[in-house]
C-alpha cells in the first residue's frame, strides 16, 4: 500500500513537471493596425562659435529643433524601458498598466509602472531625484507638486514637445487644464491625464420625487441633508444619511473642505486665488467667509454616518453607491462608479444626479480678503454670479497628469513622452474617463462631444447629460478654483490645514482657534521659506504676471 | 619573543571580533549622529540637489515652546481633584524613597543625584499627564505616547500571567491553546490595524451582527477621542499579549517544584504559593521581559495610523505617527527632533527602570 502510494505520487509529480515544461502554445499574432505615431522633435543644443568686433570669442548657444523621421511602426523605441513611477492605485496605475502592451506592441518601448503608497510619492520622487539616484523615468503626479519639482529641476520642460505633437490635440484639452494645470510659470511640464475637481452628486429619484431640486449654494445642501436625514430610504429600510463628505484626517478631507470655503473667498476669477492675497501673501483665513465655511463643514456632519470623522473618500463612494447618501462631495469618480452594478445597488444606478459644487450669495469682501467681512453678491463683488450665486468649482489636486524626468536620458524621454502623449489622445481617453476604476475623470472637450462611449459605460442618455453637463459648468466657469502650488504646498495642505480641521471637527479647538492656528501655520511657513519667494511662486502659479 | 606571542594571544580575541564590532558601531552610531545633525538642520531642494541649513535648535524650540507645543505636549488646564491627588501621591512616594535611600546604608552621591533625577523627570511627566488628562486640557503626543505604552503594559502583563497560568496547569487541550495563543504575535502590525478596523466596523463587516445584538450597530468609536484610544489600545493588546504569553510560560514552567509542594504541604492556598512563591521567581524574568516591551512599546505607530490615521483631531496620534507625518511632506528636521525626544524619553524610562526596579527585583530573588 505504501508503495503504491509512493508511486502515484511519483507518477503525479512527474506528470506536473511535464505539463510546466512543455512550451506554451504560439500567441496568435494580433491582427494589424494602422497606428500613427509621431515622433516629437528632437531638441537639439548646438555650440555655434561667433567672432564679435572685440578681439574675443563668444561662443553662442543655439537650439535646433531637428524634424521628425518616419519610423516604422513597432520598432520607433524598441529597446527603451521607460520606468514610469505613480501610486499604488488601482486608479491611476490602472490605465498605464492596461495601456503598456498597447504601447509596446505600437513602438517597441516597454513601460515599466512601478507604484508606491500615496504618502509616499511626493517625497519619493524628490529623494530619487535629489540623491541622484534617478530611479524613475517619467511619472503620474499631482500637478500641484510642481511648485517644488520645477525649482528642484525635477522636471523636463514639455512645451516643445507638446507644441510639436499634432496627434496630442491640445486644442481638445479644456483650456482650465491647458492653461493653469500644466502650467507652471509659463512653460508646460506635464500632459493632463485626468480632470480633477469637485462636484455635489445627488439621488435624484429621492429629491424628484419629492420635488426639490439640486442644491444651488451651501445653505441649500445643509437643508436638503438635514430634511433626509434618518429616514428610512436607505435599502432595506434602513436610515439614509443626509449627506456624506470624507472628513478623516490625512486623507482628503481637506479639499472637501475647500469646495466649501472656495466660493466664500473666490469670486473675480481664476486668477484672484483662493488660498492667499496675492500682494502680500497673506494667508485669506482670518475672514469672515472662512468662519461661515468652517461652520458648514461642521453642521454637515450631524447630517451624515456616525463615524464620517473616520471616512476617507473610498468609504464615501461605497456608502452612497450603496444607497446609504442623499447627497455626496465629491471628484468625477462617483459618477461612473455608481452605473458599474459591482459597486452601486440598483436604487442608485441611473438615479444620480451630479451639479457644479454649490456656491454662496455672499463673498468676502474682494477688496480686503484677509481679514473682510462677507458682502452681498452684486455685479462688482461676483461678476461670474450665476442667478445671484457666486460658484467656486474647486479643482482639487489638479488632475493627475504625466512628467518626465529632466536627467533621464534622451531616448528614454522621447518615449516616455510618447506614451503618455499616446494615453493622452482621445482615442483612449475618451475610454479610460467612462470606466470608474481608472480614476481618471474626463478632462478635454472632446470627453463630452461623443456621448457614445459614456452610454457604453452603463449611463443612460439621462444621466449621462446630467454628469457631463455639470462638468462641462465646472470646466468652463471663469472663477474654477486652482489648487494651491507654492513650494512646501504639502505642509500647507497636508498638515497645517488638515491638522486644525480634523481637532475642529472633533471638538478639539474651537472655530475661531482653528482659524488662528491655520493662519499662524501658514504664516510661520511662508516666513520660514521667505515671503517674497512664495508670493513669486504664488503669482507664477496663477499666471499673474507683474 | 615569548612576551610578544603572550601578547599576541592575549590580543588575540579582540582582534577577531574587532571588524564584526566596528561595523556594527558604524551601523548604529552613524546614523545616530547624521540623524542628530539633521534634527539641527532644515531640508531644501536646489537644482538637482539638496541643502541641510543649519537651523540649530529651532526644531526642538518648535516642538517645546513654539508652533507646535500644543500638539506635542499636550493643552495644559487645570488639574481635577483625582488629578490633584495623583500628583499629591506621586511626589510623597518620590520624597519616601530619596529618604528611605538617604538613611539606607548603601547611600552614594551620584546614587541620590540619579535619583533625583529620575524623580524630578517622572513628576514633571504625571504633572504634564494630569494637566493634559483633565476636562479641560488635551494630551499631546507625548501623552498620548505614554498612555498607549503603559496602559498596553499594563494589561498585556496581566493577561499574558493569566493565560500562562492556566497553560501549565495539566487540563486538556492546553497545548493546541499555547498555538492559538501566539499567533497574533504573527500578524503583521498593518494586518492587526485592518482586522481590527473590520471588526470595529459598526456598519458592515464580520462583527456586525455582533454590534447589533448588543445594540451598538451604527454608532461611531472613532469619533471620540477615548472611544479611538481604546480602539488603538485593544489591537496593540491583542497582537503583544502572546509576547508576554510566551515567556511567562517559559518562566513558570521552569520554577522549581519542591517549593511549591512544600508550600502545599504547609498549607499554602493558591493565592499565598503564587505571591510568595510563584511571583518572586518569575520576578527577573518579568522585568526584562517589561524592559524590552516597553522600548518597543514606545514607538507604536501601525495600528494608530490605520485605525484612525491619528484622528478624530489628534486623539490618538503618537509620537511616532507625529515623527511620520512631518517626514512626509519633507520636514525631515522636525521629524528628526521628534525622533530625538523619543529616544530621549525611552532611553530614560529604559535605564531608570534598568538601574532602579530591575536590579531591585534581581536584588530580592
Amino acid at each position: 500500500m505504501k508503495r503504491l502510494i509512493t508511486l502515484s505520487s511519483l507518477v503525479m509529480i512527474a506528470a506536473l513537471l511535464l505539463a510546466a515544461c512543455a512550451p506554451a502554445a504560439a500567441p496568435t499574432a494580433p491582427p494589424p493596425v494602422q497606428v500613427i505615431v509621431t515622433q516629437p522633435p528632437v531638441v537639439q543644443t548646438v555650440v555655434v562659435p561667433q567672432t564679435v568686433v572685440a578681439p574675443q570669442t563668444v561662443v553662442a548657444q543655439q537650439t535646433v529643433v531637428v524634424p521628425a523621421t518616419a519610423v516604422p511602426v513597432g520598432t520607433q523605441f524598441k529597446g527603451i524601458t521607460v520606468n514610469v513611477l505613480t501610486f499604488t492605485g488601482p486608479q491611476i496605475a490602472e490605465p498605464l498598466q492596461r495601456r503598456a502592451p498597447d504601447f509596446e506592441r505600437l513602438t517597441g518601448a516597454k513601460i515599466n509602472v512601478i507604484v508606491v503608497p500615496f504618502s509616499d510619492l511626493y517625497q519619493k520622487i524628490l529623494t530619487d531625484h535629489a540623491a541622484g539616484t534617478n530611479s524613475y523615468d517619467a511619472y503620474v503626479l499631482s500637478p500641484q507638486w510642481m511648485a517644488d519639482f520645477v525649482g528642484a529641476g525635477v522636471l523636463e520642460d514639455l512645451t516643445a514637445r507638446i507644441n510639436a505633437d499634432k496627434d496630442l490635440q491640445w486644442d481638445d484639452v479644456a483650456p482650465f487644464f491647458r492653461n493653469f494645470s500644466a502650467n507652471y510659470g509659463g512653460k508646460l511640464y506635464t500632459v493632463p491625464l485626468d480632470g480633477d475637481f469637485e462636484m455635489v452628486y445627488y439621488r435624484k429619484d429621492i429629491l424628484t420625487k419629492d420635488g426639490v431640486k439640486p442644491p444651488e449654494t451651501w445653505d441649500d445642501y445643509l437643508a436638503i441633508a438635514k430634511q433626509y436625514q434618518g429616514k428610512p430610504l436607505a435599502p432595506g429600510g434602513k436610515p439614509i444619511y443626509g449627506s456624506c463628505i470624507s472628513k478623516k484626517r490625512a486623507a482628503q478631507g481637506f479639499q472637501m473642505f475647500w469646495s466649501i470655503v472656495g466660493p466664500f473667498l473666490q469670486s473675480q476669477g481664476t486668477k484672484e486665488g483662493s488660498f492667499f492675497d496675492t500682494t502680500s501673501m497673506k494667508p485669506l483665513v482670518m475672514n469672515a467667509g472662512m468662519a461661515r465655511a468652517l461652520d458648514i463643514y461642521k453642521e454637515s456632519t450631524k447630517y451624515g454616518p456616525p463615524d464620517e470623522l473616520n471616512l476617507d473618500v473610498g468609504d464615501t463612494r461605497s456608502l452612497f453607491d450603496t444607497g446609504r447618501c442623499v447627497l455626496s462631495l465629491d471628484w468625477g469618480d462617483i459618477g461612473t462608479l455608481s452605473v458599474d452594478p459591482a459597486n452601486a445597488v440598483p436604487d442608485v444606478i441611473n438615479n444620480v444626479g451630479s451639479i457644479i459644487d454649490p456656491g454662496t450669495k455672499q463673498v468676502v469682501d474682494p477688496t480686503n480678503r484677509v481679514t473682510g467681512a462677507l458682502v452681498n453678491c452684486d455685479s462688482t463683488t461676483c461678476p461670474n454670479a450665476v442667478n445671484g450665486v457666486n460658484h467656486a468649482p474647486y479643482a482639487a489636486f489638479g488632475g493627475w497628469s504625466a512628467a518626465i524626468n529632466k536627467d533621464a536620458k534622451p531616448d528614454v524621454k522621447n518615449a516616455a513622452y510618447a506614451f503618455f502623449s499616446y494615453v493622452s489622445q482621445p482615442a483612449q481617453s475618451s475610454v479610460d474617463v467612462t470606466i470608474g476604476r481608472t480614476g481618471f475623470n474626463p478632462y478635454r472637450l472632446s470627453h463630452f462631444a461623443n456621448l457614445g462611449p459614456w452610454l457604453h459605460s452603463g449611463m443612460n442618455q439621462a444621466m449621462a447629460q446630467d454628469y457631463l453637463g455639470a462638468i462641462q459648468a465646472s470646466l468652463q466657469s471663469p472663477n474654477m478654483i486652482l489648487d494651491m502650488r507654492v513650494p512646501q504646498t504639502q505642509y500647507y495642505q497636508q498638515v497645517a490645514l488638515d491638522q486644525a480641521l480634523a481637532q475642529f471637527l472633533a471638538g478639539e479647538i474651537t472655530r475661531d482657534q482653528a482659524m488662528k492656528q491655520i493662519n499662524d501655520a501658514w504664516e510661520s511657513k511662508t516666513n520660514e521659506l521667505g515671503r517674497d519667494k512664495q508670493l513669486a511662486a504664488y503669482q507664477g502659479s496663477l499666471s499673474i504676471t507683474k | 619573543m615569548n612576551a610578544l606571542v603572550a601578547w599576541f594571544d592575549s590580543m588575540a580575541t579582540n582582534v577577531f571580533i574587532l571588524p564584526a564590532v566596528l561595523v556594527i558601531l558604524f551601523l548604529a552610531l552613524v546614523p545616530l549622529f547624521l540623524s542628530l545633525y539633521v534634527s539641527l538642520t532644515r531640508l531644501s531642494f536646489g537644482q538637482g540637489s539638496f541643502v541641510l541649513t543649519f537651523v540649530g535648535l529651532d526644531n526642538y524650540a518648535k516642538l517645546l515652546v513654539g508652533i507646535d507645543h500644543v500638539h506635542f505636549l499636550g493643552l495644559w488646564a487645570d488639574p481635577s481633584p483625582i488629578g490633584w491627588l495623583v500628583l499629591g501621591l506621586v511626589i510623597l512616594a518620590f520624597a519616601w524613597w530619596l529618604i528611605r535611600y538617604v538613611r539606607g546604608g548603601e547611600f552614594a552621591v551620584g546614587g541620590l543625584v540619579g535619583r533625583i533625577v529620575v524623580a524630578s523627570v517622572v513628576t514633571v511627566l504625571v504633572w504634564i499627564m494630569v494637566q493634559t488628562i483633565a476636562n479641560s486640557g488635551r494630551p499631546g503626543t507625548v501623552g498620548v505616547t505614554l498612555i498607549y505604552v503603559f496602559v498596553d503594559m499594563f494589561f498585556q502583563y496581566m493577561i499574558g500571567l493569566g493565560l500562562a497560568m492556566l497553560c501549565i496547569q495539566h487540563i486538556p487541550g492546553r497545548r493546541f491553546f499555547r498555538v492559538v495563543f501566539l499567533l497574533p504575535m504573527m500578524i503583521t502590525p498593518v494586518g492587526v490595524a485592518y482586522t481590527f478596523r473590520m471588526l470595529a466596523d459598526t456598519y458592515k463587516g464580520p462583527f456586525y451582527p455582533v454590534w447589533i445584538a448588543l445594540g451598538l450597530g451604527g454608532t461611531s468609536w472613532a469619533d471620540n477621542a477615548w472611544g479611538a484610544r481604546i480602539a488603538v489600545m485593544v489591537g496593540d493588546i491583542w497582537q503583544w499579549t502572546p509576547f508576554m504569553f510566551i515567556v511567562l510560560l517559559a518562566a513558570l514552567e521552569s520554577q522549581s517544584i519542591e517549593e511549591v509542594e512544600a508550600a502545599v504541604v504547609d498549607g499554602a492556598n493558591q493565592w499565598q504559593i503564587f505571591w510568595s512563591i510563584t511571583l518572586p521567581s518569575i520576578l527577573p524574568v518579568s522585568t526584562t521581559l517589561i524592559l524590552i516591551r516597553m522600548i518597543e512599546a514606545f514607538k507604536i505607530i501601525d495600528l494608530p495610523n490605520v485605525l484612525t490615521n491619528g484622528g478624530p483631531g489628534t486623539a490618538t496620534e503618537s509620537m511616532s505617527l507625529h515623527a511620520y507625518t512631518l517626514w512626509r511632506v519633507l520636514d525631515v528636521g522636525g521629524s528628526a527632533a521628534i525622533a530625538y525626544m523619543l529616544l530621549i524619553l525611552v532611553t530614560f524610562s529604559a535605564m531608570s527602570f534598568v538601574n532602579l526596579v530591575r536590579t531591585r527585583a534581581q536584588a530580592v530573588i
